[in-house]
């Protein structure tokens, strides 16, 4: 709540400081944070820029992208194929992809539960409700309590795309608002798994390590492990524009992607990319 | 006649007027507001195609070759829109608050206006009504961080975000309203019945139940009414507290997904115009309705019990 007064304030101070150019980034929840820490530094350093940040969720995002009500779409997801199509058809041209950040989404377990590592496949038993007990994956024989997320959130999306192969939830899972909530409950519950941006980090949990299959060793999602691919739950973060960038989002974009915004990344809690490899 | 009356008095009636139809064109306009996003569920055929009323209420198969079931699960490849688990998570939440909350708010009713001192009855009224002050985000950030543990530990169950957890809560928002109106109809029995029980040889306690709790009848079941419909429209404790797990059980252990939580949750981001956006505003008209039946059932209902009980009309 205090992240969407924050916001609500910098918009409300940023319609008065409209000297010179203003930007418009909007899209995923999960970038809120992100988009607003680069927003924040690009300014002091860029007097006579205004960057305005609202959240919303990506789907939000790439529909204003679409509208064109909206400099910058920031998708913690890829664009699908027929969003790309009605950009191309509303704009003339298809969106620019660039891909700005990664994301480690990570497994939380509570502290006190002897399990420590999970394979991609027992992680789908697990939240697809094949499994229902601890015991089936090594664990105490008690039930597994799933927290997820509240299912217009980008992170739910890209875990079921990705973990899920497109399979449903369990009717059993448990939706949470946001990562902390999520985090927050699986700390109070030693039956409980849930999963989130892995910049949460509480006393009473843990993260758990994930095998990409059983030719691979577990990892955690460690900035290495992320970076390199080994860790099989992480995902690119995007800025979409459309048409092709020019003028001051230009410039935002490539400093969003040079030393001094990739560094912002880090603070933030997320992880570089590589330039121009997605 | 009227034009007797001074102007003065001729304004503040219209002003009276204008304010009572205020409230039913208010009324009025919400549904039809509601009702009009609801609508596209009949008739478009876009959306039926996704949610049409049968997928609401009939059971549907999760993917190819698997057994059909009911479940709420609007963003999937197959978008399932089934109301049965909400309906059935909403009425197994407010039936647990209504065990708690019933035989509470009765019973504390019952002792102040027949049995407790005046002085008592000084502190106990004004305290219970002020329960009634308290944010329901309150009472579910309790349930939610408070007692969620120690009911899971008590009653040794699987969730620590179950149905008797947030009923418990839920009873804690129900408790001041029923209290309240049933005070009120027990206090409004004649003390005349009161003495004439008394003077043939009555206890105070066979006094109290045999001739004041059946004269107030009606107005104990109105109030139990009015809390039933209290329960059912709650959202905030239940979206904090439930878990929001859209299962289709009666078993109080588990977690549940309320019709209104679901719209207070979803509503917010669901793109406008989608099938999934129309479908919870014919939540909404749904929730409208029962609470609307509800209270109109009960309220006939009382009516007849008076007649019965006083012999008139």
């Amino acid at each position: 709540m205090f992240k969407r007064l924050h916001l609500s304030f910098l918009i409300f101070v940023s319609t008065f400081l409209r000297a010179g150019e203003t930007i418009t980034v909007k899209g995923s929840d999960t970038m809120v944070i992100l988009n607003q820490r680069w927003a924040e530094t690009y300014m002091a350093g860029h007097p006579g820029i205004v960057i305005q940040v609202t959240g919303g969720g990506s789907g939000t995002g790439i529909s204003a992208l679409i509208a064109g009500s909206t400099d910058v779409c920031a998708a913690s997801r890829p664009m699908k194929p027929e969003e790309v199509e009605q950009i191309r058809r509303k704009q003339g041209a298809p969106p620019v992809e660039t891909p700005v950040a990664k994301d480690g989404v990570a497994i939380y377990l509570n502290a006190s539960n002897p399990v420590n590592a999970l394979s991609m496949g027992q992680l789908r038993s697990l939240f697809t409700g094949a499994a229902v007990r601890w015991s089936v994956v090594g664990g105490e024989d008690r039930r597994v309590v799933l927290y997820s997320r509240e299912n217009n959130s980008g992170t739910y999306v890209f875990f079921k795309e990705h973990v899920l192969k497109n399979d449903d939830f369990s009717d059993y899972a448990l939706t949470l608002p946001g990562t902390a909530g999520v985090v927050n409950a699986v700390s109070r519950d030693p039956a409980g798994i849930g999963y989130g941006g892995s910049s949460s980090k509480t006393a009473g949990i843990k993260v758990c390590a994930v095998r990409p299959d059983d030719a691979h060793p577990a990892v955690l999602p460690a900035e290495e492990n992320i970076l390199s691919g080994a860790y099989p739950v992480s995902r690119d973060l995007y800025y979409y524009t459309a048409p092709a960038p020019k003028g001051a989002v230009k410039d935002f974009l490539a400093w969003v992607l040079s030393g001094d915004g990739q560094a912002v990344v880090v603070r933030a809690g997320y992880f570089p990319v590589k330039k121009k490899t997605p | 006649m009227k034009s007797s009356k001074p102007v003065s008095e001729r304004v503040i009636e219209g002003f009276i007027h204008a304010s009572a139809a205020v409230a039913i064109v208010a009324l009025v306009m919400i549904f039809v507001f509601i009702g009009k996003e609801a609508l596209p569920v009949l008739t478009s055929p876009a959306v039926r195609k996704e949610a049409s009323v049968a997928k609401l209420f009939l059971p549907q198969s999760p993917g190819a070759g698997q057994p059909a079931k009911f479940s709420w699960q609007p963003v999937s490849k197959v978008p399932k829109y089934s109301l049965w688990p909400l309906f059935v998570g909403t009425i197994k939440a407010t039936l647990v608050a209504m065990i708690f909350a019933i035989p509470l708010a009765l019973g504390a009713a019952l002792f102040t206006s027949e049995f407790s001192p005046d002085w008592l009855k000084e502190i106990v009224k004004p305290v219970i009504e002020l329960l009634a002050a308290i944010p329901s985000v309150v009472l579910g950030f309790l349930a939610l961080i408070v007692t969620a543990s120690a009911v899971q530990r008590y009653f040794g169950l699987d969730f620590r975000l179950n149905t008797i957890n947030t009923g418990i809560a839920l009873a804690l928002a129900v408790v001041p309203i029923v209290y309240t109106v049933s005070e009120d109809a027990l206090s409004a029995v004649p003390t005349a019945f009161r003495q004439g029980s008394i003077a043939l040889g009555a206890t105070p306690w066979q006094t109290a139940w045999r001739v004041v709790v059946p004269a107030a009848f009606p107005g104990l079941f109105a109030a139990c009414v009015l809390g039933f419909g209290r329960a059912i429209g709650e959202t905030m404790i239940v979206l904090m507290a439930s878990g929001n797990a859209a299962v289709l059980s009666w078993n109080p252990g588990d977690p549940f997904r309320s019709l209104s939580a679901t719209v207070a949750a979803e509503l917010g981001e669901v793109v406008k115009g989608s099938p999934h956006y129309h479908v919870l505003f014919f939540i909404g008209v749904l929730l409208f309705i029962f609470t609307f039946l509800i209270n109109f059932a009960g309220q006939q209902f009382v009516g007849r019990l008076k007649e019965k009980l006083t012999g008139a009309r």
